[in-house]
Parts: C-alpha cells; sequence; structure tokens
C-alpha cells in the first residue's frame, strides 16, 4: 500500500522538480530581488522598500507605462470578448459551410504570437499601407497610425482582436450546450430574440465568460510582441506597456531589482484584478444545479 | 337549418384562421431567410476582414518593391520571387535554412519532453492517491494563472549560473518537466473522462504500471497527445521572448529572431524581402494547422486554451 502511494508521487516527479526549479523558488527569488539593488555582476545589496517608493513616486516612465498598460487592457479585453461572442452566436445558427467559416475565424489566432504578424501589422498600417488605401475608397483622409499616441496603442488592440478565436471557439461550444427547448419556451411566451439572448444565453455561459475573461486578462497584461515590434513603445511611449518596461530594465539596463519590482507590481494588479473577477463571480456566475439561486 | 349554418360559419371561420396562419408562416419564412442572409452577409464580410491581410501579405511577397505601397490588390502586376531569393540569403553569412534548422532543434526535444512528461505527470494525478495531491494539482492550476513576467528573471539568473545563457536549453528543458500546465491539465481532463476498465484488465494480467501506462493509456490518450504536441509545436514556432532573452550568437537564431533581425538589418526600401520571409515564417504554423485542424479545435473546446 506504500509502495502503491508512493508511485503517484514517481510519476510527478519531473513536474515537482520542475516546479521548484522554475517556477516556486524563482517566483520567491523574484519577491527577494525585488527588495535589492542587483545588477548580475555583484551580490544582491538589500534596500527595502526603496525600488518600490522610486517607482510610485519619482519614476514617471513608469507612471505613464502602468496607464498605458490598464488603458491598453481595458480596451482590448472587452472588445475582444464582445467580438468574439457576437461572431460564435451567429455561427451557432445551423448554417452552411459552419467549419469553413470557423476555420476561417480561426487562422489569425494560430498565427497569433508570431512576430510575422507584427511585422504584417507595420505594413498594412503604414501611412501608404493597405488600410489607408482602402479607407481612401470611402473618402476617409490617410490616417496617422503610428505617429499618434492614440491611434498607434489601437493598432494592437486591434491586431489582438483580429485574434478572437480561441475565445470564439471556447464560447461557440458553450452556446452549442445549451438546451434548445429553453428558446422554443421562451418563443411561445413571446420573447424576441434580443430577450432570449440576454436572458437566456448570457445567464447560461457566464461559467466561459468568466473562464474567457481571466484568462484573456492574464494575456493582456503580458502583451510584449505587438508593441515591441510594431511600435517599439512609441510614439511618446504610448505604447510602452509594461512587460516592455520591465525588458528594458532586466535585459537591457541590467537592473534585474528594479525590472523585479516592476515585475511584482503587475503580478499584484493582475492578481487582484483576478481575486476581484472571483469574488464577484459568485454574483453573477450561474452554475447549472447551483441550488443558491 | 341553424346547425347547418353555424356549420358554414364555423367553417369559414376556420378558413379564415387558416388564411392568417399562412400568411403568418409566408411572413416568418420570409423573416427566416432575411435574417439568414443577413447572418451570411456577416459572416462573409467578418470572414474577408480577417483573412485578407493574409491573403495580401501573400500577395505582396511576390510583388515588387515599387508595387506593395501602391497595390491595394493582391495579385502583383509583374510577380517576381526576388525577395524570397534575397530574403533567403540575408545580410548574415547564414542562409533562412539555417534559422529553420535551429527553430527544429528548439521544438523536437521541447515537443518530446513534453509529451512524455506531461503523460507521466497526468497519468499520476489520475489514477493514483498520493500526499499532497490537493496541493498539487492546485498548483498545477496556479501555475497556469501564473504570469511568466513574474518568474522570468530569477529563471534567467538561474539559467545564467548553469551557463545555458546563448544555448537552447533555457529554452526546452523547462517544457520537458511538465513545465507547461496547462497540458497536464488538459490530459488530466481527458483520462478522468476515461474510465479505468481496461487498466484493471491489464493489472489482472500482469502488466505493473509502466507498461499499462505505455501499453493501454497512451495509446487511448493519444488524440489528446496529438493535440498537446501540435499546439507546442506552434507556440514554440511562434516564441519570441524566449529566444530574445536566451539567444545571443545570430548562428544560434531560431526562425523568429531571424525575422527581427532582418526587419533591423535591411535597407529601406527592401520590403518585399521582409514580407517574403514573413511568409516563410508562417507555412510551418498554417501547413500543420490545415492538416490538423480537427485536433485544434477539440484541443480549444476541451481545456480552453490562451490565444
Amino acid at each position: 500500500m506504500i509502495r502503491t502511494r508512493m508511485l503517484g508521487l514517481v510519476y510527478l516527479s519531473p513536474y515537482i522538480l520542475g516546479l521548484m526549479a522554475f517556477t516556486a523558488i524563482p517566483f520567491l527569488a523574484s519577491l527577494y530581488l525585488s527588495f535589492t539593488d542587483y545588477n548580475l555582476m555583484r551580490a544582491p545589496k538589500w534596500t527595502g522598500l526603496e525600488n518600490y517608493i522610486e517607482l510610485f513616486t519619482s519614476d514617471r516612465t513608469f507612471r505613464r507605462s502602468l496607464s498605458v498598460t490598464l488603458l491598453y487592457v481595458f480596451l482590448t479585453v472587452p472588445l475582444k470578448l464582445a467580438f468574439a461572442l457576437f461572431i460564435a452566436y451567429i455561427l451557432n445558427y445551423k448554417l452552411r459551410c459552419i467549419n469553413l467559416f470557423r476555420t476561417a475565424f480561426y487562422v489569425p489566432s494560430i498565427l497569433g504570437g508570431s512576430i510575422a504578424i507584427a511585422v504584417l501589422w507595420r505594413y498594412i498600417f503604414a501611412t501608404e499601407g493597405l488600410v489607408n488605401m482602402v479607407l481612401a475608397w470611402f473618402g476617409i483622409e490617410p490616417v496617422n497610425w503610428f505617429g499618434d499616441p492614440t491611434n498607434a496603442l489601437f493598432t494592437i488592440t486591434l491586431l489582438r482582436c483580429w485574434q478572437f478565436g480561441s475565445a470564439m471557439v471556447i464560447f461557440l461550444a458553450a452556446l452549442q450546450s445549451i438546451d434548445k427547448s429553453l428558446y422554443e419556451a421562451a418563443a411561445i411566451d413571446g420573447a424576441s430574440k434580443l430577450r432570449s439572448f440576454v436572458f437566456i444565453t448570457i445567464p447560461l455561459i457566464t461559467p466561459v465568460i468568466f473562464f474567457n475573461l481571466i484568462m484573456q486578462m492574464v494575456q493582456a497584461f503580458q502583451e510584449f510582441n505587438g508593441p515591441y515590434i510594431i511600435t517599439q513603445g512609441g510614439p511618446l511611449k504610448s505604447t510602452y506597456l509594461l512587460p516592455l518596461y520591465i525588458y528594458d530594465e532586466a535585459f537591457k539596463r541590467f537592473d534585474m531589482g528594479y525590472a523585479s519590482a516592476i515585475a511584482w507590481v503587475l503580478f499584484l494588479i493582475i492578481m487582484a484584478l483576478t481575486l476581484v473577477a472571483f469574488w464577484s463571480s459568485k454574483k453573477w456566475v450561474f452554475y447549472a444545479g447551483d441550488k443558491r439561486s | 337549418m341553424t346547425d347547418i349554418s353555424h356549420a358554414s360559419d364555423v367553417f369559414t371561420a376556420g378558413a379564415d384562421a387558416l388564411a392568417e396562419a399562412r400568411r403568418h408562416q409566408r411572413i416568418q419564412q420570409r423573416r427566416a431567410r432575411v435574417s439568414a442572409i443577413l447572418r451570411y452577409a456577416i459572416l462573409f464580410g467578418v470572414g474577408l476582414v480577417m483573412l485578407y491581410p493574409l491573403i495580401w501579405l501573400v500577395g505582396a511577397s511576390f510583388k515588387t518593391n515599387a508595387e506593395i505601397f501602391a497595390n491595394p490588390g493582391f495579385i502583383p502586376r509583374e510577380p517576381t520571387t526576388e525577395g524570397y531569393v534575397k530574403g533567403w540569403e540575408t545580410s548574415t553569412p547564414y542562409t533562412f535554412g539555417r534559422f529553420f534548422w535551429n527553430s527544429f532543434l528548439i521544438i523536437l526535444p521541447k515537443t518530446i519532453g513534453t509529451a512524455i512528461s506531461c503523460t507521466m505527470v497526468a497519468y499520476g494525478f489520475a489514477r493514483f492517491d498520493f500526499p499532497l495531491k490537493k496541493i498539487l494539482f492546485g498548483s498545477v492550476i496556479a501555475i497556469l494563472l501564473l504570469p511568466n513576467v513574474v518568474t522570468r528573471i530569477p529563471q534567467y539568473i538561474l539559467f545564467r549560473e548553469l551557463g545555458w545563457l546563448d544555448s537552447f536549453l533555457p529554452l526546452w528543458v523547462p517544457s520537458a518537466m511538465a513545465g507547461d500546465a496547462f497540458f497536464v491539465f488538459m490530459l488530466v481532463q481527458f483520462l478522468r473522462a476515461i474510465p479505468d476498465d481496461m487498466e484493471q484488465a491489464a493489472r489482472v494480467d500482469g502488466c505493473n504500471s509502466w507498461q499499462t501506462l505505455l501499453f493501454v493509456v497512451v495509446p487511448m490518450l493519444a488524440p489528446a497527445l496529438i493535440s498537446v504536441c501540435l499546439f507546442q509545436f506552434m507556440w514554440t514556432m511562434n516564441d519570441f521572448l524566449g529566444p530574445l532573452i536566451y539567444i545571443s550568437s545570430v548562428d544560434k537564431y531560431p526562425v523568429s529572431l531571424a525575422l527581427k533581425l532582418s526587419i533591423d538589418t535591411t535597407e529601406a526600401f527592401e520590403w518585399n524581402r521582409i514580407l517574403a520571409m514573413s511568409v516563410l515564417t508562417i507555412t510551418p504554423a498554417l501547413a500543420v494547422f490545415f492538416m490538423a485542424q480537427k485536433y485544434f479545435i477539440e484541443g480549444i473546446s476541451a481545456g480552453g486554451i490562451k490565444g
């Protein structure tokens, strides 16, 4: 019996070793480093809260970067999810070629993180690029996408919204699992499509909305490739997201302590928002078979 | 008489009602048709906007540099393969072939290591009982949600101490130790859905747990394992930040870094080289996706996924 109890741990051994070496210890080490001054040359020097105090009192780059990051996340995540749900809703009708459409919508997500796509974005949003050529057909003046601080961030948001495919596939699976008789009953009672959507569909898929919300949020806070390749953080640091700032501090200036402090602030923000989502989910997420409501 | 007139009243009323119902049905059918057309129109419109940038990319890679910013269509007026030929050569001593080979050298051990380690760990979680099981499984979920950004710096310092900088090891060893919690989670979910009758039978026939894993569980897990390998292939092919941090010599650059290098070093106005190499960069991922898209869609629906 004891042998079989230990056997499970034998199967888990690669995971346990990896967990310790690459996640658990680095996690704690990064907390420690955030309280030190460390440039890889000399041993870390304990400086207490100095890094954090500097971040929140005198570092204007950090303040700018933080507000840009929050703006980016609060712009991108809702847009992407709304769009994914909208398309999934249409695909959920019995249509011909549904698989074809699903594949077409999923392709951009496959290429998602590839920097080839970021390169493509640079070309199509260039002043003389594809997007402005198409806008010209509608008589719209060429837009300076990368020169203007508001537009530049928006091009990255568009890039990530373009990759709504995996969120859509998850929504679609959830929509397909809803019992059709609920809609029939609602239609007999005279409910419009919109009302059925708001009062039947949305409540039934809240667990999936919740899941997508958390995953997309955690991911959006860590956006790196887009701004690094497309805008290099500019213009005027308008796309200088926190992961870029952390990268520059850690791997260009080798200020590991300060970079760790920024990483921890970012981590705590993500944690806090995730916890808020979890806590509030008790009020808005509906689990079938749950007796509480 | 009254009976007959009553009957005819009833009859005409019935006929009226029938006509009314038919009319109603027609209106509904027309409405259904209109909304079906609307749905197709939206799907086609969105599909076009989604895919046109990619179609344009492929077309533009065969255009002359002068045409790229002059022609919004995707069919080149004077097709040329100059972009591919010159782009492939790169401005370094190496061709893109070298960079594809480097990517392959990262992908191969990473994918195999992921498949083996995640299968073992998922089997352990799904079929055995052991101390600390709950905490350990909780840690899988925690890693799933843990932003990488917080462990990246100490990992870099660790690999630096190990002398692994500028080698492929930091890029695949963590994954080969079941470090991608998402895959562990996905396989555990998959295994839990399979009853263990077959495994019990194998035990009765005298297989030990390793033999059961290899000859009974792995064949049943095959579809899920294919999804795991495909996703790992894609993500590794697309990974940019990892190589950017760890790889410094050009001869070890994977494709993603090489593409960034060619943006930085190609002279201005040589756009078609960069576009041509971008096409090559996404080709393996696209090819794999179209050959095995069933596994992708199932993989996402089963586990829920980033992307």
